[in-house]
């Protein structure tokens, strides 16, 4: 593979600056991973890039950050870096270039979901289901969301074995695994160090504003794949299949986690609007808006259905909703998705680094 | 501008902790601070620690640290030239001081990795000195501090034992104001080469400066031309060796160089002049700049061979590196063949290096060498060979403003009303000579605290 050289450059000389320095060990798990090193592959990099999680607060920190002549902006090389490694780890590659950053195209392929969904109800009209399987059978919808749900975790595995790979992680062992998850679970290093929060969209002053909105929406985004979970199990197994009523639990936690993903990326983005974007990846900007923008807009469209699901509007609201998830899922390894699997691979990486 | 009850002169820390408990009692405090915003905060941006007493562990402090073996420690560095008094109030409310710089934002964190040895007697800032510093505009911003960056005070106007007036300026513009009281914690000289020049010669010129360009003594050069007290002379500061190519300024603790006890360190003319094996580098590293200082050119070279390469902290600059010594000599700009003569003598005089230890003094050492190397003294053999250059950086100067323990200036004999000083500006008071890492922000922060508390009594009161 083929990282861009002069965004490793750049990251490895503003790494050998925080080396001799060491300020900033307390604030996440970059640093202590980076001392352990007096030098820097490209493989060292990337790690360390995807560890971080671009709370800033080493920017603010820092004694050497423009006007002065070492031109410090670490949480930036690593933001660049990071991208870079998402586009050129992504299986097939080409989707991942296309893709990471660019938010127009993002939307267009969303706009194509859901052309091909009602394209779909339409040429693939169900004879008598009922609720939402009279728009599309139920054989249909799995004909089409199967594919489109393996699809992306094949790509991921593939990617993450090359990450895996590059940065010269030794053997895995489940219990790095496990910590590493308990870490994402309670986004430790989002709590900055100190336990104050991290530097996002108000210059200097910490909050815990990032961290709050990150669990809204990851936390919203699990419960509605919980839901969807459940009633696969229900529909399968027991043999009960949709609709569900108010209380069931495909509904409970579709409703929660809908309204949850909805309020947190639409803060997402309004932080996002309001941070400083020197200190992200260069012209990544649109690319993470935008997908924000569709996972907001899938969760937004669930909920829709959920009010609306009597009325006649609800066919195209159906298709509506379901290109959204369809985009979505095809696109998880091509977007700002995908950093979830590799932050938990790069802390997992380093839970092995640190015992 | 309608003029506050109290001015307080500089950005750094002694000027916040100032600020801040002016403005807790209530005063309505000014910050005229010369730098621009970026470069907020003078030194105390570039400081990672504090030196602390404490009882039983506190924040990150691990076990105790007395206020006896506190002074002791500050004895030893400073031969005793210490004004006992201060160093005491200095050091029994630096345990306090330590919770208080928490309830104002700031946070601390488990001594760095390769500074361990400070994990009792020094608390370091998370995120260094910078973070410290603005916490601090952040809480003093809350408590309706004012801030003017850009602000340069060239004049503080004299009556009797009254200061009338502070002349700055801003833009282009000069500003007058009449505060009832005023605090200087405006720094050292060390950023004024040629006031360096007047006081060690020509070549002073040579010096870097560690820290920030801004503390010029302008403050300081108005305030001793009137006949305030003054305290120490102007050749003493901290100064230590640190890589040759740092920037002239504001180069900071990454330009620091540790790989000096396992080296051979030689002038310009390729010979050695002192012991490098002397002590464990954290005891000794304050004594190089002036020993480099005291060179032709005021320069040194640091030389050591590939199996001592990774016994130090790396630092910012890479080593120059040659598979020969002669090579080595040619990059460096030294002598070749008296390079290889000196390296070739002190291999000579090294014996068994089996006992050698590189944290502890090992008591390996050269047998008859002028000036022998008294500590892992190994022979400098293995290819590539490695160089570094050393100049002398400052990091502050000792000549300052005279204070009581109030924090107060003085005027032939009596006390200046409405005058206090905090800080590097007034260290000299304390700091006769020598240097205790972590002092620096201890001194800042109790007389920074104790002269915005009696500033803010006096503007109170009148
Ligand atoms: C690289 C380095 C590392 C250090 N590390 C440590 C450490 O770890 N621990 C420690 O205790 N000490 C350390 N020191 C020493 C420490 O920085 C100082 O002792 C301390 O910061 C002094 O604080 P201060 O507020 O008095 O001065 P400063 O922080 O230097 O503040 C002086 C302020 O005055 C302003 N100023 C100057 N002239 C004017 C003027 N005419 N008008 C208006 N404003 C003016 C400056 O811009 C600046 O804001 C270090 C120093 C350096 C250079
Ligand atoms: S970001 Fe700046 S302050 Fe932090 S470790 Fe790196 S160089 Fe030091
Ligand atoms: S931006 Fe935050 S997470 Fe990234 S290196 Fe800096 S402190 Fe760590």
């Amino acid at each position: 593979m083929q990282m861009q050289t002069d965004l490793l450059q750049e990251a490895r000389r503003q790494a050998e600056i925080c080396n001799a320095c060491r300020y900033c060990e307390g604030y996440c798990s970059v640093f202590p991973a980076l001392h352990a090193e007096r030098a820097f592959s490209d493989g060292d990099l990337t790690q360390l890039a995807n560890l971080c999680h671009n709370c800033r607060g080493c920017y603010y920190a820092c004694q050497y950050t423009a006007p002065h002549e070492f031109d410090l902006n670490l949480p930036q090389a690593l933001a660049n870096v990071r991208q870079d490694s998402w586009e050129e780890l992504a299986f097939p590659r080409a989707a991942g270039k296309a893709f990471q950053k660019n938010g127009v195209l993002i939307a267009v392929a969303t706009v194509i979901g859901f052309a091909l969904l009602f394209w779909a109800a339409r040429a693939l009209a169900s004879g008598g289901g009922v609720g939402f399987y009279a728009v599309l059978s139920h054989n249909a919808m799995v004909a089409i969301f199967l594919p489109a749900f393996l699809f992306p975790l094949v790509s991921i595995a593939v990617s993450l074995r090359r990450y895996w790979r590059h940065i010269g992680a030794g053997p895995f062992r489940p219990a790095h695994l496990i910590e590493a998850l308990r870490q994402a679970a309670n986004m430790k290093n989002l709590k900055g160090g100190h336990g104050d929060g991290c530097n996002f969209e108000d210059e200097d002053r910490f909050t815990h504003a990032r961290r709050a909105v990150h669990q809204a929406v990851m936390y919203g985004f699990l419960l509605c794949f919980a839901a969807t979970s459940t009633a696969t199990v229900m529909h399968y197994i027991f043999d009960m299949p949709a609709p569900y009523g108010l209380f069931s639990l495909p509904k409970l936690l579709g409703l929660s986690g809908g309204i949850l993903l909805v309020v947190g990326c639409f803060e997402m983005i309004r932080l996002k609007l309001r941070s400083d974007r020197k200190l992200g990846a260069a012209g990544a900007f649109g690319g993470e808006v935008a997908f924000i923008g569709l996972l907001g807009f899938t969760g937004f469209s669930g909920l829709a259905l959920y009010a609306l699901g009597q009325t006649s509007v609800m066919p195209v609201l159906l298709a509506i909703h379901l290109g959204a998830v369809l985009t979505f899922f095809l696109f998880t390894p091509f977007t700002k998705m995908a950093h979830g699997f590799y932050r938990l691979t790069a802390l997992t990486a380093d839970a092995g680094r640190s015992r | 501008m309608t003029s506050p009850d109290i001015a307080i002169i500089g950005g750094g820390n002694a000027a916040l902790c100032a600020a801040i408990t002016a403005a807790e009692a209530g005063a309505r405090v000014l910050i005229l601070e010369t730098a621009p915003k970026p470069y907020r905060g003078g030194n105390s941006r570039h400081t990672r620690n504090f030196r602390c007493m404490h009882h039983g562990p506190l924040g990150p402090l691990v076990d105790s640290y007395t206020e006896e073996e506190y002074l002791a420690d500050l004895m030893k560095v400073t031969g005793g030239k210490t004004d006992e008094g201060l160093a005491r109030l200095a050091i029994r409310t630096s345990e306090e001081c330590l919770p208080w710089m928490e309830e104002h934002g700031v946070r601390f964190q488990p001594s760095l990795s390769g500074t361990l040895s400070l994990a009792r007697t020094n608390a370091f800032f998370l995120g260094g000195g910078k973070s410290l510093v603005n916490a601090y505009y952040l809480t003093a911003g809350k408590l309706g501090v004012q801030v003017e960056y850009e602000a340069a005070v060239t004049h503080l106007e004299l009556d009797d034992d009254r200061v009338t007036r502070i002349d700055y300026t801003q833009n282009g513009q000069t500003h007058t104001i009449t505060p009832k009281a005023v605090v200087v914690a405006s720094g050292g000289f060390q950023a004024d080469t040629d006031w360096l020049a007047r006081a060690w010669g020509p070549a002073a010129k040579n010096f870097l400066i560690r820290g920030t360009p801004y503390n010029r003594g302008v403050v300081l050069a108005d305030l001793l031309d009137q006949g305030i007290e003054q305290v120490g002379d102007p050749t003493q500061c901290h100064a230590v060796a640190i890589d040759g190519r740092a920037p002239k300024f504001d180069g900071g603790i990454v330009t620091r160089l540790d790989c000096v006890p396992f080296s051979i360190v030689v002038n310009k003319d390729a010979q050695r002049f002192y012991d490098e094996g002397e002590d464990v580098w954290p005891k000794r590293y304050a004594i190089w700049g002036r020993l480099v200082a005291a060179q032709p050119d005021q320069v040194g070279y640091v030389i050591i061979d590939a199996k001592s390469l990774e016994l130090f902290m790396p630092s910012v600059f890479p080593p120059i590196k040659a598979d020969t010594l002669e090579e080595l000599a040619d990059q460096m700009g030294l002598p070749a063949d008296a390079l290889v003569q000196t390296v070739t003598e002190f291999n000579k005089s090294c014996g068994d290096t089996s006992g050698f230890h590189p944290t502890e003094l090992d008591g390996v050492t050269t047998t008859g060498l002028t000036p022998p190397k008294t500590n892992w003294a190994r022979p400098i053999t293995e290819p590539p060979f490695y160089g570094y250059s050393l100049r002398t950086g400052v990091t502050f100067t000792y000549l300052g403003l005279k204070v009581d323990e109030t924090a107060q200036c003085a005027i032939g004999n009596r006390p200046v009303t409405n005058l206090w000083a905090a800080g590097e500006t007034m260290a000299g008071s304390i700091l006769g000579q020598g240097y205790l890492a972590g002092f620096g922000m201890t001194i800042g922060t109790v007389f920074g605290r104790i002269a915005g508390k009696e500033a803010a009594a006096h503007a109170n009161a009148n």
